[in-house]
């Protein structure tokens, strides 16, 4: 088995987790190599992504790591790969979506609460956090428990936020409803706070 | 009305030469091919929680599907990085409030593993016959709530009332019905009282003839069939390619269960069938859930034959708090407590992931520690929120009110999808 981890394309070391479970670490730039050769290598076929997730320490000086759970159905084993990132580098790796659709939202939450970008990925969206959420990544150790801003402020944006953006006019076609929607609204859309207005 | 274009590109799977997403402007010719745009909760009854789905429309086709979730979130992730290992179970409560015990179940697995504790005989036969009766429950609410979405009313009152009796015993044991926060790292908050064992026994000797009157009145019912077979089919291939667990994954034919492949709390050891589908489809979903509450039922019966005798807590003062009339009057016990309440257990450092087979699909627990009492990172793997994200691909082509049918058929519980 060790000797089949040697082969991993962009393999940097190795380790093991307390559950006994083997962690191998790859190069950042050539996660997608190795992710794709651990799926489709006969013999590896780890055709199941449990989970993908990331991982930052309280000690600042660490890597925040981007932690993919792989199985394996047929062999019944499983293999964690880790990629490091400096948090002082621009936080992207490439997007896995291709190989196992189901990282659509995982990659999708990890983005939302880390600001971890995936190369490639086909819808990268906030998705547990709105999409005008401004606080930041809630994940990070940099951000408070509480939240960036103050109750006081919360409340303020909470009010002073346009209520027809949490229904995503986007997605809705304002386009059709332009004669319909109310005059206030219209004019949020003229100022241009949301969408684009009709010809 | 004539030509009209809808000024919005929505992303779509897929991508183009550069590697960036492909685009693709929402257009419609004329009013005859017009699409209609249909925001579907998050108030709504068959969203199940609050899942918002807005969803493109060709007359009654779904042409595509887009969920929003997040209505929910309650940072239980984050919340749990500030808390001792003892202090997070209660907020595993209320990520899958419609099976908490065994949520309770999964956390402690894992921070037992992260500690490298062994539990006892009789707390290892006691969280089986915890995670069982979760099982039942939330397939039995996952049968009534899907029923009243097809129009079945009948199954949904027979589901609950057996639910009701699981949720008699729940209170009996841990003097709470949803909020049961069950488990304690190295043991169980109590030992179940005296007439439990009688109360559950009971049960189990009733409960298939509700499974049977349930199977009577639904499986074989052409209604109940024309609305789920052939709907929402997910091949085998395609079910793990979107990393589908739990029933959702069965139902496809994929025979993977946690319980038989990566057996924790002795599993092996009892003798019980994964019920697999066929087609992948609504209807294959049902049968799965049904079968597994009978199967569920059989390992309640194997597990309160065999429970053993003794205590329901590892020996070890570092982790499992002292009886509270020892550390009232022995020096050593009340240091133990104390230290216990203000510092937590301290975990060594390292990570470990449990999954457990949950009655939504794998639940993974996964713990990084550096060497403190609280976790540096708690993740939880959410089974439902994972299913749920294959909706658009099973929705697409299908009828609206299809689309209730499958969105009934993931089975998901919104408090878990958010966190």
């Amino acid at each position: 088995m060790t000797s089949q981890i040697d082969l991993i394309p962009g393999r940097l070391r190795e380790a093991v987790a307390r559950d006994g479970e083997t962690i191998v670490y790859v190069a950042r730039e050539r996660l997608l190599e190795a992710m794709t050769w651990l799926q489709q290598t006969p013999g590896q076929e780890y055709d199941y992504l449990v989970d993908v997730t990331a991982v930052e320490y309280r000690d600042r000086e660490r890597a925040i790591e981007v932690v993919y759970f792989l199985r394996s159905l047929s062999r019944k084993t499983d293999l964690r790969v880790k990629v490091e990132l400096q948090a002082s580098d621009e936080l992207t790796v490439d997007s896995v979506w291709g190989l196992w659709h189901g990282a659509d939202w995982l990659e999708r939450e990890v983005y939302d609460m880390f600001g971890i970008a995936f190369r490639g990925h086909p819808d990268l969206r906030r998705i547990l956090m709105w999409e005008t959420y401004a606080e930041g990544f809630p994940l990070r150790k940099d951000f408070p428990l509480r939240g960036r801003f103050s109750r006081a402020e919360q409340v303020r944006q909470a009010l002073n936020a346009n209520p027809e953006a949490h229904y995503s006019l986007d997605e809705l076609s304002i386009a059709d409803a332009w004669g319909d929607i109310p005059d206030d609204m219209r004019e949020r859309l003229k100022r241009g706070e949301r969408g684009t207005v009709p010809e | 009305m004539s030509t009209r274009t809808v000024e919005l590109e929505l992303a779509t799977p897929g991508m183009d030469a550069q590697g960036q997403p492909t685009r693709v402007p929402l257009t419609a010719s004329d009013l005859g091919g017009e699409h209609l745009l249909l925001n579907m909760g998050p108030q709504h009854p068959a969203t199940h929680g609050v899942l918002r789905l807005v969803v493109e429309l060709d007359g009654e086709t779904v042409v595509r599907c887009i969920p929003h979730v997040g209505y929910l979130h309650s940072g239980f992730e984050k919340l749990g990085e500030y808390r001792h290992y003892n202090q997070i179970v209660p907020l595993t409560d209320r990520t899958d409030y419609l099976s908490p015990m065994a949520n309770n179940v999964g956390m402690a697995l894992a921070a037992e593993k992260l500690m490298g504790i062994e539990i006892t005989p009789r707390c290892t036969v006691l969280r089986v016959i915890a995670c069982e009766m979760s099982r039942i429950i939330s397939h039995m609410v996952w049968l009534g709530t899907t029923s009243i979405d097809l129009g079945a009313f009948t199954p949904f009152l027979w589901a609950f009332q057996e639910r009701e009796r699981i949720y008699n015993l729940q209170e009996m044991w841990t003097g709470a019905r949803l909020t049961t926060s069950l488990t304690r790292v190295g043991g169980l908050m109590a030992d179940i009282p005296d007439p439990f064992v009688e109360g559950l026994r009971k049960f189990t000797d009733t409960f298939p003839n509700t499974l049977g009157e349930i199977d009577r009145v639904l499986t074989r019912n052409a209604v109940w069939a024309g609305r789920t077979q052939g709907i929402g089919v997910m091949t085998p291939a395609e079910a793990i390619n979107y990393s589908l667990s739990g029933p959702m994954l069965r139902a496809s034919g994929v025979p993977y269960d946690v319980r038989k492949d990566k057996p924790y709390l002795g599993y092996d050891t009892y003798d019980f069938d994964v019920p697999v589908g066929e087609h992948g489809d609504v209807y294959d979903r049902y049968l799965v859930r049904l079968e597994e509450c009978h199967q569920a039922n059989r390992i309640l019966q194997q597990a309160l034959a065999r429970l053993p005798d003794g205590p329901i807590n590892v020996d070890d003062p570092r982790v499992i708090l002292p009886p509270k009339s020892r550390a009232m009057s022995d020096m050593e016990a009340m240091i133990f407590h104390f230290k216990q309440v203000m510092e937590g257990v301290k975990a060594p450092v390292g990570e470990a992931y449990v999954g457990i087979e949950n009655p939504k699909g794998e639940l993974g627990n996964y713990f990084v520690s550096d060497g403190t009492a609280k976790p540096v990172r708690w993740r939880i793997r959410p089974p439902s929120f994972i299913n749920l994200s294959a909706l658009p691909k099973m929705a697409e082509g299908h009828l609206l009110s299809d689309l209730v049918a499958i969105n009934a058929s993931v089975d998901i519980v919104m408090g878990e999808v958010d966190r």
